[in-house]
């Protein structure tokens, strides 16, 4: 079974907002002192990837990420948490480009590195949560696609892929190879990598490609805004003035809180 | 052709987000000067066409034994050759459940257009579609320029408005559809998990418990009866849930559900950004901490800055006398 997962690195999304700045005009966050981190639900894939080659006893993990230089440390942590191989292809262009040129990226990508029974995306990233990349990834390498995956078991040669729905969850069966898109839930929470395991993926083999190695059209890639474009980035100041219930004792406020909540609610 | 296509899926009916993507979609017809036309997908369909049909100038049901429960692959293949061929649009608009955003960017692909998520706004500027949407867990707004047509949006759908009746209700038909049934993927169980209960997405009122409540039992003896005087749903800020104190659906933010009650009573909540990312589209939110500083209360209409173990109580007395 050979498994891609694929990995984006993002800025750290528990900054608080009050640290949170923006570069109006580039349209994009300024790191400020902020980590970069990979993107949660791409960890909650690798984890449930991990799992899914620990129950059926082998399988090959390969990791890929499209970003900055700075990506490696992200697929490095991937190697330290026991994936097989990563590469990571460099974006020289838009910093933030858009879905399909993700998905364009990574699929030229998964197509040079082999082939692949399964590839794995986060369900969104932290940052613009497009919510795209692993649908899209799917067109373009012509496979099905099935997302909100939480686990994966292997049945009779089949995929048995379970995933939460608005109303609760469902299973699938998929024939690989397959693209799913996986979300959080409390079983595939990311496991921690030993330090020296950390320490130890430096020295292992890193493919590392430019846009050019993968034969697809540069300069579209490199704009990233031929499918959509951030138009204008803002933060929003939405802030209520809070109407904090007054009274000269805890029961007088709670009284006045409680009519508070009846105005809203309507009669009840 | 300046028409506006809405999708929908049968299964749910004629809820809140059927009615907000339809008076989105009313809208933005009108604002293009084209037709809203609305397609429908699965089995008992009728009462939903109905309802539909009288907001819309078309309806098309595609409710053939394949598509009569939703298979991603199928499905797909199925609203490509009605968005394709039988309208040609100018924007595909979905609802956010589970289906639409499964399928939708796949949808914008196979007709060479762009797609777009999670919208709150959606309008035309020039030729493009601009779509308003939240980025970076809450933090900022972007506004997203869509370049290729059609234009293909799922939109938080309950937080928009439903649109009026028509004089004359939409002709209803049934969609002649070569389907090709994929086998690749197969959904061979579904189990909702809600158990009769309303979703929290569709609830007018939610009380919520954050960090601040301190374990799993404040949840069942103080909160539990709170929420049943005031009809309303019970949800919990991330921190309560990866605690284990209460089960993860009830998880509301940037990584759990997104919900537009007409009042969210937040209790013991410090109001992160992630959470916040749950509620934006929440008519009135309320606030209970002990904390004035807590970012909550930069978001809510009205709040008490006390314990809640001193205020739950006394809260439900008062309740209970003003509904009396």
């Amino acid at each position: 079974m050979n498994i891609l997962v694929c990995l984006k690195q993002i800025l750290d999304p528990e900054i608080p907002a009050r640290d949170f700045r923006i570069d109006a005009a580039k349209r994009l966050a300024e790191q400020g002192s902020a980590n970069l981190v990979t993107n949660i639900f791409c960890e909650n894939a690798l984890e449930t990837a991990l799992q899914f080659r620990e129950r059926i006893g082998g399988a090959k993990i390969t990791v890929l990420s499209y970003g900055q230089p700075s990506a490696e440390d992200s697929l490095r942590k991937a190697l330290a948490m026991k994936a097989d191989q990563a590469a990571l292809v460099t974006n020289d262009g838009n910093n933030n480009p858009d879905s399909l040129t993700n998905a364009r990226v990574l699929a030229a990508a998964i197509r040079k590195l082999g082939t692949f029974d399964l590839v794995m995306t986060g369900r969104e990233a932290g940052d613009w949560g497009a919510g795209q990349t692993g649908a899209l990834i799917a067109e373009e390498l012509g496979l099905p696609c099935v997302s909100f995956v939480d686990t994966i078991e292997s049945v009779n040669g089949k995929l048995r892929l379970k995933r939460q729905t608005d109303t609760g969850w469902e299973v699938l069966e998929a024939v690989p190879p397959v693209v799913v898109t996986i979300t959080n839930d409390e079983h595939n929470v990311p496991r921690i990598p030993k330090v020296r395991d950390v320490m130890m993926s430096y020295r292992q083999p890193l493919t590392k490609w430019t846009l050019e190695d993968l034969g697809i059209d540069v300069s579209e890639a490199r704009a990233g805004n031929t499918y959509y474009e951030v138009a204008e980035l803002f933060i929003p100041q939405k802030e209520t003035a809070c109407e904090f219930v007054t009274g000269d004792t805890l029961d007088e406020k709670v009284e006045a809180f409680a009519r508070r909540i009846v105005e809203v609610t309507g009669a009840m | 052709m300046n028409d506006v296509l809405i999708c929908l899926f049968s299964s749910a009916g004629f809820d809140k987000a059927a009615q907000g993507l339809a008076g989105a979609g009313r809208r933005l017809a009108d604002e293009l000067g084209g037709q809203l036309r609305a397609v429908i997908l699965g089995s008992e369909a009728e009462s939903l066409a109905l309802e539909i049909a009288r907001v819309s100038d078309a309806v098309t049901v595609a409710d053939q034994a394949e598509l009569a429960e939703y298979q991603p692959e199928t499905c797909l293949n199925a609203l490509v050759e009605l968005c394709g061929e039988a309208l040609e649009a100018r924007a595909v608009l979905l609802a956010n459940d589970t289906y639409s955003q499964e399928i939708a960017p796949r949808l914008a692909y196979r007709l060479g257009g762009s797609a777009v998520g999670d919208g709150v706004e959606v309008s035309a500027r020039g030729e493009h579609l601009r779509v308003s949407r939240q980025v970076y867990g809450g933090k900022a707004q972007a506004v997203i320029e869509l370049k290729r047509r059609p234009a293909v949006v799922w939109l938080r759908a309950r937080s928009f408005a439903p649109p009026a009746h028509r004089e004359t209700p939409g002709a209803i038909t049934r969609a002649a559809l070569d389907i090709k049934p994929d086998e690749r993927t197969r959904i061979v169980e579904r189990k909702r998990e809600t158990g009769g209960e309303a979703r929290l997405e569709e609830a007018r009122v939610i009380v919520s418990g954050g960090r601040g409540i301190g374990g799993p039992e404040p949840f069942e003896t103080e909160l539990k009866p709170l929420a049943e005087l005031l009809g309303a749903q019970m949800a919990a800020s991330r921190a309560a849930c990866d605690a284990g104190w209460v089960p993860p659906t009830w998880q509301i933010g940037q990584t759990g559900k997104k919900v537009t009650p007409d009042l969210y009573l937040a209790i013991a909540i410090t109001g992160a950004s992630q959470h916040m990312a749950g509620i934006s589209e929440a008519k009135t939110i309320a606030a209970i901490n002990t904390d004035p500083d807590a970012p909550i209360f930069k978001h809510s209409r009205f709040g008490i800055v006390a314990d809640y173990r001193q205020v739950v109580p006394l809260l439900r007395e008062k309740l209970a006398a003003l509904q009396k």
